[in-house]
């Protein structure tokens, strides 16, 4: 009878070896150094949630009703901001693309300019560029909207470039060999090519935008962040529950109709 | 000369988009035109001075907060540590729950259909609840400190990680499994050499990307209480003590680019 044995194992290098016991080292040494200088005080976080569970979650699931008139104002507000702000990202985030294309604009040099105003634009987080325009603009809305645009821009920026990146070429080269000038180009070209992902990309980051001027008010940005703030500083869980069922009805219904017209785009 | 061949060419082709379609955009335009000039109109009502004296409002305030006040790096240390470990122990916790829940929301390993369809909607449903409602919440029911903070990191990129991870499973290769069921592997064998292989470095991907998003929300959650950086920040702009403030924001900024560039670097690595 013959008898099956298992093929060799492909043999690891010494190097590579060496690599994983280092990678290993630095994680468990990372997770060490995480656990040990945390310092959480378990003693009164249980105390609290034994004391405050009765107070907050049944409250939750029973909404104040006679505040949702205010509520869906402020929710209206927040689809508002949510919506200008993603369609001025989307109109900032062209430019900026074709910039950090490397197939656009001749030269790596404009392309890597491009690539880095886009990633340091996408390290702010939403909440912080709020507070910069609140002081700007003052508390309202407004500098909810700003927020909302600048920091759409980055992630659409670096969407649409990806997008231009990915074009088929010798389209481009096809008319430029037919004698085509630049604009045409950008015309017959490249735009059949982008614009549906474009669109695509544009109502996806709306859907991402809605949850993200949600919590803008938590600063003074307008919207129904405000409401939260005030819920949660009056101890008022009745409201919150009225406002966190808003937010995900509203969310919920956005996504869904986002998600219908994004199939029918691409 | 051209000029006059182009023109000949557009009468003899037909146009490129049916009248229907023209017509049927140019509608979506104007709707679109319409809703963003009224959001416009409605989230500036409140504003005092209008566009113009914003602008003029904006140098002024950068003048507030420049230069930044490099004598608080010290101070600001501790809690942007903090912050960063917070994010790293919110994203290993959310790593562990996330597989029997992504499993139970796949829909080729989870044939029980109701099971399948419960775990979706629950998903589904955590994840419009944005990160600092849910901040709010557990500060309510914790008190202040970084425990509610952590617990809503979890909560909140659990919804997104079991979600992604639910889809890279649904995405595998089922032929290895088959064969390997078919010439007598057990249960444990089937998922560890042929699910694992398959899973793991897009798991492994999608937990350094979902760390990037903690990172980046961790450091607001202090805006409510939860803990970390965003405490002081808080603070600081209570004092209007804008050089301080900036200075944070600097930190938070190099610290969120230092963070992306690493985890990016690996992801390419891994995939």
């Amino acid at each position: 009878m013959e008898t099956y044995s298992l093929p060799p194992k492909p043999k690891n290098s010494l190097y590579k070896k060496l690599k994983m016991i280092i990678i290993t080292l630095l994680v468990i040494a990372l997770y060490v150094w995480t656990f040990v200088s945390i310092d959480i005080d378990w003693g009164r976080a249980i105390e609290r949630a034994a004391n405050n569970f009765q107070r907050v979650i049944p409250k939750l699931f029973s909404p104040d009703w006679t505040a949702t008139g205010e509520v869906a104002l402020s929710m209206l507000e927040t689809v508002f901001i949510a919506f200008a702000g993603s369609l001025m990202a989307a109109i900032l985030a062209v430019p900026l693309a074709f910039l950090a294309a490397h197939n656009m604009m001749g030269g790596k040099i404009f392309s890597t300019i491009g690539k880095w105003i886009l990633s340091a634009v996408r390290a702010f987080p939403d909440l912080i560029l709020a507070i910069l325009f609140v002081v700007a603009v003052g508390p309202n809305a407004f500098a909810g909207v700003l927020a909302i645009a600048i920091g759409s821009t980055g992630m659409l920026g670096k969407m649409f470039s990806e997008i231009i990146e990915s074009i088929d070429m010798e389209v481009v080269q096809a008319m430029e060999a037919n004698g085509a000038n630049k604009i045409q180009i950008l015309f017959y070209a490249v735009m059949p090519q982008i614009i549906p992902e474009f669109l695509s990309f544009a109502i996806y980051r709306f859907e991402v935008d809605i949850r993200a001027s949600s919590i803008l008010g938590i600063v003074g940005a307008g919207g129904i962040g405000t409401m939260i703030i005030f819920a949660s500083n009056n101890r008022n869980w009745n409201e919150m529950g009225t406002i966190l069922l808003a937010i995900i009805i509203v969310v919920t219904i956005i996504d869904f109709a986002s998600s219908r017209i994004r199939n029918k785009i691409v | 000369m051209t000029n006059e061949n182009n023109s000949l060419a557009e009468k003899k082709t037909p146009p490129i988009y049916p009248v229907k379609t023209k017509v049927q955009v140019s509608i979506i335009f104007f709707v679109i035109l319409g809703i963003y000039l009224f959001s416009m109109f409605w989230t500036q009502k409140e504003m005092v001075g209008g566009f113009s004296g914003a602008f003029e409002n904006m140098f002024t305030v950068m003048e507030k907060f420049f230069p930044p006040n490099f004598g608080v790096i010290g101070a600001i240390w501790g809690p942007l540590v903090e912050t960063i470990q917070m994010a790293i122990i919110a994203t290993t916790i959310a790593a562990i729950l996330t597989v029997p829940l992504a499993v139970l929301a796949a829909r080729n390993v989870t044939t029980f259909k109701p099971l399948y369809y419960t775990t979706r909607t629950v998903l589904n449903i955590l994840r419009t609840i944005p990160d600092l409602v849910l901040a709010v919440i557990f500060v309510g029911l914790f008190g202040i400190g970084l425990f509610p903070g952590i617990l809503a990191l979890v909560v909140f990129s659990l919804g997104i990680l079991a979600k992604l991870i639910s889809e890279t499973i649904e995405a595998v290769d089922m032929n290895p499994l088959e064969a390997m069921r078919a010439s007598g592997g057990n249960v444990y064998q089937v998922i560890w050499y042929a699910l694992v292989p398959q899973v793991l470095p897009q798991f492994t991907s999608l937990v350094l990307y979902v760390f990037e998003i903690n990172i980046r929300a961790s450091v607001v959650l202090g805006f409510v209480g939860a803990g970390g950086i965003g405490l002081i920040l808080n603070q600081q702009l209570g004092f209007y003590n804008y050089p301080n403030a900036m200075m944070i924001i600097v930190l938070i900024f190099a610290v969120v680019i230092i963070i992306e560039y690493i985890s990016t670097k690996l992801r390419e690595a891994l995939i």
